[in-house]
């Protein structure tokens, strides 16, 4: 903001300044490890318009926030990832996190129901119940769901390749309750492209997943207006060792392919771009989350302003959900954790997130136990309503260094999205690993600095203690694997088996055709056709994905 | 001598392989021979790729809890196909709870999070037949 004269005498005080500093670094030298340049002044901002690159909250291209009051008016919503063992152990979890505060529910499944699996099927064995809670069909499904007004909660459920008939058991569910589909708000994250490049949890190949999003995102602006269609993972890209800058790039790169898919699918930009929401991680590097959730909106906007035309500036606003990084998480003094999670949760606010989840502290070992979960959900409390950094928006714009580094996000992301534009998009660079590639050399390298020392973890490679770990984690009870496939075996005998056959059938018949596979999705969960079955015929028609296994 | 072969594995359906995928190259930089299975193995494929391979090391990786299930399960495997002399070890997010169960059925040594890929390579290098 200041002007060339200034800015020429400040350049000059600042080279004789940093000569003398020079001077003094044989006597003082600086710790090497550091990234970050010495010191930030306006130069570095010198080539930043405050109106076209920062401007106003609410406002375009939303840098400093999506809302003109931000945490002013409301706080973000406290949503942490619970589910474990059964539908009833959940249920009564999510009831006591609402006891206690919490605001909105952000549903955790086991593996088998992620990957489409029975819990009674062999590939389930040893699995079901433990990263989340088991579904087998809409009967766990009202289970899950018993006596919370599903109109009333937001929910938000981390499924993937199998979304679109969780989505479809929500909404049955919501009808038992005499909720129409109009009135549910939530998210399916429903982001496959992700799932093969770095969670895992992928069934189909590639064009019928893209054809099950696009339905999703039909059926829902046309039926759910107030829901998620998506979640795009920035989170599980860094999770899996990317740095800051190829979370934000490799994200928009997916996103950006599920917005080709749709509008290829006739639909327009602005029905469908507002229910897209993302989830980033916050890292431990503070002000470099900050600036990558600033730069991440003002990108954003860009792209949906200039590459797709969106005029609705609900479709131009990145609205984004935060959990902090479970993977700098040590199993050693996980104390240690307790005060990582804050400064990572701090970073999430003072980026202006729209909703939150934080770790808990003994996540490095296991499932957290009640108490820690409800120490987690305290640590966003205090930050909301103790710590201060709720009571102005975007209160670190105009810091040399967090405007600078939002500058060097954004252009850096901007050049990663051009070379996967030149490869031909988020789905030719996945298939031909080079965006698993990209991400397993920084995750090989931060290993590599962790090893050297070059990157100090408290605990592990510096001020280690030799100590017992506690034993008060979560255990699943290992039964609960052979109580699910008794309720399927149950259920199986209780249902009209031949009403669910012929679900299925006309099911297979629509997915080998063209038509929107959600009403019929609807209909078939309702006759308590389990999920193994309904993506068991969905694995017949479409096909299943096997990857390559590239190191 | 001949190079050490490992088979690094991930069993059951745990799709985070960001650890394999470190420890596969880190191991490969100490001088090994590393086969990385992808995701998604059972216990049998796992067994039948250490037989194909004649694999001295197989060390497995998981993150979802199913470890106390599924690496006593290789291991069995291992033994009925008479490869009872193939070292497994074993990491992830595994409770110290856990861990003398586990070496009690024969995986050699668990590494949990925090653990040096160097200290897993000496380990193999002291322990390997």
């Amino acid at each position: 903001m200041a002007n060339e004269t200034e800015l020429a005498k400040l350049g000059q005080s600042l080279a004789a300044w940093q000569a003398k500093v020079e001077q003094g670094l044989a006597k003082f030298p600086e710790r090497g490890s550091v990234a970050a340049s010495r010191l930030y002044t306006p130069l570095d901002t010198a080539g930043i318009d405050y109106a076209a690159d920062i401007g106003l909250p609410g406002e375009y291209p939303f840098t400093r926030g999506i809302q003109p009051t931000m945490y002013r008016a409301r706080l973000w919503t406290m949503r942490q990832y619970a589910g474990f063992a059964s539908a009833e152990e959940s249920n009564r979890r999510y009831k006591y996190l609402l006891g206690q505060g919490q605001t909105g529910l952000s549903v955790a499944f086991d593996l088998p129901t992620q990957i489409g699996y029975d819990s009674d099927h062999p590939l389930a064995r040893g699995e079901v119940g433990k990263v989340g809670v088991a579904i087998d069909s809409l009967a766990d499904m009202e289970a899950l769901f018993a006596g919370i007004p599903v109109d009333r909660v937001s929910t938000s459920m981390t499924i993937n390749a199998p979304a679109a008939v969780l989505l479809a058991m929500y909404i049955a569910v919501g009808e038992k309750q005499g909720v129409a589909p109009a009135s549910l708000s939530g998210t399916i994250q429903n982001d496959i492209l992700k799932e093969y490049i770095a969670r895992g949890t992928y069934i189909f190949p590639p064009k019928p997943s893209m054809r099950l999003i696009t339905d999703t995102f039909a059926y829902c602006s046309e039926h759910i207006p107030k829901w998620n269609v998506i979640s795009v993972g920035a989170y599980h890209i860094r999770e899996a060792g990317s740095t800051a800058v190829q979370e934000v790039a490799f994200a928009f790169a997916n996103a950006i392919a599920y917005i080709e898919a749709a509008r290829a699918a006739g639909l327009k930009i602005d029905d469908f771009a507002p229910s897209i929401s993302w989830i980033f991680t916050a890292h431990l590097d503070l002000f470099e989350e900050v600036a990558k959730f600033r730069a991440a909106r003002r990108l954003w906007a860009r792209i949906m302003k200039e590459r797709f035309g969106a005029h609705d500036p609900k479709s131009q606003m990145l609205r984004f959900h935060v959990h902090t990084a479970g993977s700098v998480l040590t199993a050693q003094q996980p104390d240690n954790n307790t005060v990582r999670i804050t400064w990572q949760a701090l970073a999430a606010v003072l980026g202006g997130t729209q909703s939150l989840a934080t770790c808990a502290r003994d996540e490095a070992i296991g499932l957290p136990t009640e108490a820690s979960a409800r120490m987690a959900l305290r640590t966003q409390q205090l930050l909301a309503h103790e710590s201060g950094a709720a009571d102005t928006v975007d209160p670190l714009a105009g810091s040399y260094y967090v405007e600078s580094l939002t500058d060097s996000i954004e252009r850096q992301a901007g050049e990663y999205i051009a070379k996967i534009d030149a490869i031909g998009g988020a789905p030719a660079a996945i298939e031909k690993g080079y965006i698993q590639r990209e991400m397993a050399d920084s995750a090989y390298r931060y290993q590599r600095d962790i090893e050297t020392g070059v990157r100090t973890v408290v605990g592990v490679n510096r001020f280690v203690v030799s100590e017992p770990q506690a034993a008060d984690f979560l255990q699943v009870d290992p039964a609960v694997g052979e109580r699910q496939s008794e309720r399927i075996a149950a259920l199986r005998s209780r249902r009209d088996n031949a009403r669910v056959a012929a679900a299925l059938d006309a099911l297979r018949r629509e997915a080998a055709g063209g038509a929107n596979l959600m009403p019929r999705l609807i209909d078939t969960v309702k006759t308590y056709a389990t999920l193994g079955e309904i993506c068991g015929v969905l694995r017949e028609v479409f096909g299943e994905y096997k990857a390559e296994a590239d190191i | 001598m001949k190079n050490i072969r490992v088979l690094v594995a991930k069993p059951g359906l745990d799709g985070h392989d960001r650890g394999a995928k470190v420890i596969s190259r880190a191991l490969r930089d100490a001088g090994m021979e590393v086969i990385y299975t992808g995701l998604r193995q059972t216990p049998e494929q796992i067994v039948e790729t250490a037989l194909q391979e004649d694999v001295d090391v197989v060390a497995l990786s998981l993150l979802s809890g199913a470890h106390t299930y599924l690496f006593p399960r290789v291991v069995e495997l291992l033994r009925k196909k008479g490869l009872g002399g193939i070292l497994v070890i074993g990491g992830g997010v595994i409770p110290e709870a856990d861990i003398p169960a586990l070496k009690a059925v024969g995986v050699a040594e668990i590494f949990t999070p925090g653990a040096s890929t160097a200290a897993v390579a000496e380990f193999i290098r002291n322990n390997a037949r």
